[in-house]
């Protein structure tokens, strides 16, 4: 359980390069993360928390440093490359499915998720069965909806399916960017629940950015804050299960 | 009678365009003005190349080519060199005018006459007059049709809709969005070549101005066969476009009745066009359904 899987060694990322506006984002970040960790990020707005994501997924390329799966350099990996061991779920219900195509088209999308996508027939109608089952496991009605185009599908469905989508093919690391944060309180928590549940069951690595304070606490078995684009905060284990709201409330007071 | 014969000949040589232009349009999601120039491109081709003596069918198929590289450009332009879709079409429709005069060798205007075509076939030639755009049209649209219909049921094909339909998405699971893109402007680019080498051979000449107004055409056979057809799947859109495309050509043929001239079609087109994209905006301005129901509903 102590292995590292995925390693950040002084990663350094700028935006607006070479202008006088230039800003470092991540400031020499270090972040081993072991195989089977479920991290809670933390972090006020502008602390580099989405950056982080976006760097460790290939959307923004890092200044210098390393970031090492399994000890192989990864860094110039294309985001295609990355995704074979990564997946994601955006904050934003509309970005983690295609809206024009059905529940179960886009399920079958994600189960090939990295690899190659040749001239063969796609087969649908034969996952159909397997597919109403996934899907009842989300208790939402999705599974009554896949031939439902999902830009027809309420923002708690869509985001379940964009969960699902991103666990149905197992990845090594799964990055979650509040991805229940566009939900109404108890669709989210819902969505929270069932997280916890699939991340514990198939003991997925998995990242998760909140600014809800309790899931952050309650869930996972490490949480680390982001301050001006370093970890400046790491707890694990039992050090993470003694704290409470209002340490990390003081802890938050002294750092700003 | 032959006017409707005729209409309908036409109207499933054109829709080629239709099928082509639906991969960019509908399925990627933007205007492709590159069309403008490789539908004349497909039409120089293939004339130069039958007049150098190439069977034509091998110089059909070498339009197809032909437009399949020009839109490779386009792709590469827009992706690779971040230029915007709709100004990297209409450099490589502009840049396509040049290289059409080339493929020409100067000249503005190439007959084929005395020449093969794939309309002196012995069996084309064979049919009643205008039975011949009728069979081979229905021929190209039925193979053509069956084809993409196919791919877009592959892997790769279900790759390609999610590109248009939600780029980030398809990054996150690993689809190559700029490789679709590009893909999708090559074959779309090769249907309107390939269309082009037809009407030229329909025709008997290819000439460099017609390329004028292409896209508006190949949009008609698209949305006219929509409005006309209503909520449709996929697959039912794309045969929908080949009916489209009749329909259109039937919409023309009343015009011309109604005492326009020839010239006067690219306005006529333009505005029929206009007036189906904008039906959904009438409709709600002019509540047809409320006015119904109130003129019905006498407790109101």
């Amino acid at each position: 359980m102590t292995k590292p899987l995925l390693e950040l060694k002084d990663v350094v990322l700028k935006v607006n390069r070479n202008t006088p506006e230039e800003i470092m984002i991540l400031d020499h970040l270090n972040l081993t993360i072991n195989a089977g960790d479920f991290i809670t990020v933390l972090g006020s707005n502008g602390a580099g928390k989405s950056t982080l994501f976006n760097a460790i997924g290939g959307d923004l390329s890092i200044d210098s440093g390393q970031i090492l799966l399994n000890g192989k350099d990864i860094a110039h990996e294309s985001v295609e490359k990355r995704t074979r061991f990564l997946a994601r779920v955006f904050q934003d219900p509309k970005l983690g499915t295609a809206p024009r195509m059905n529940v179960a088209e886009n399920l079958l999308l994600a189960e090939r998720r990295g690899q190659h996508r040749g001239l063969r027939p796609r087969h649908l109608n034969k996952q159909l069965d397997r597919y109403r089952e996934l899907t009842a496991t989300m208790h939402n009605g999705l599974d009554s909806r896949l031939t439902t185009a999902t830009g027809n599908l309420s923002g708690g469905q869509r985001q379940a399916l964009s969960f699902l989508m991103a666990t149905l093919k197992r990845p090594e690391i799964l990055l979650l960017d509040e991805h229940t944060a566009a939900l109404d309180p108890q669709t989210s928590q819902d969505l929270m629940h069932l997280t916890n549940e699939r991340v514990q069951q198939e003991k997925l690595t998995c990242l998760m950015i909140t600014h809800h304070l309790e899931d952050a606490l309650t869930y996972g078995n490490r949480l680390i804050v982001l301050h001006h684009g370093q970890v400046t905060f790491d707890v694990a284990g039992e050090a993470k299960a003694a704290l409470t709201t209002e340490k990390l409330y003081s802890f938050f007071a002294d750092i700003e | 009678m032959s006017l409707m014969v005729s209409a309908i000949g036409q109207g499933l040589l054109w829709a080629v365009l239709g099928v082509g232009l639906f991969l960019t349009f509908r399925i990627l999601d933007f205007a492709d003005m590159t069309v403008e120039g490789t539908f004349p491109l497909g039409a120089a081709t293939a004339v130069a190349a039958i007049s150098n003596g190439m069977n034509p069918i091998l110089a059909t198929l070498l339009a197809f080519i032909a437009g399949a590289a020009a839109g490779l450009i386009t792709g590469l332009l827009y992706t690779k060199g971040h230029i915007p879709i709709l100004l990297a079409g209409i450099l490589v429709m502009t840049a396509c005018y040049s290289v059409n005069l080339r493929v020409m060798s100067g000249r503005s205007n190439v007959s084929l006459l005395g020449k093969e075509t794939l309309f002196k076939s012995h069996f084309l030639a064979s049919l009643p007059h205008y039975f011949d755009s009728v069979v081979l049209g229905a021929g190209v649209m039925i193979i053509v049709t069956t084809l993409v219909i196919y791919f877009l049921q592959t892997e790769l094909g279900q790759g390609f809709i999610a590109t248009g339909d939600n780029q980030t998405m398809a990054r996150s699971l690993g689809i190559n969005t700029d490789n679709m893109k590009i893909m999708g402007l090559m074959v779309s680019n090769g249907l309107i070549a390939f269309g082009g080498a037809l009407v030229a051979q329909n025709n008997g000449y290819a000439d460099v101005n017609m390329g004028i107004g292409i896209i508006v055409i190949a949009l008609a056979s698209i949305i006219i066969g929509e409005v006309a057809f209503g909520d449709l799947t996929l697959n039912q859109r794309l045969v929908a476009v080949t009916l489209g495309s009749i329909l259109y050509r039937f919409v023309l043929l009343i015009v011309l009745k109604l005492g326009f001239n020839a010239t006067d079609l690219n306005l006529v087109s333009s505005v029929v066009l206009a007036l189906c994209m904008m039906l959904p905006v009438f409709k709600n301005v002019l509540n047809f359904k409320h006015i119904l129901k109130r003129g019905l509903d006498t407790n109101d």
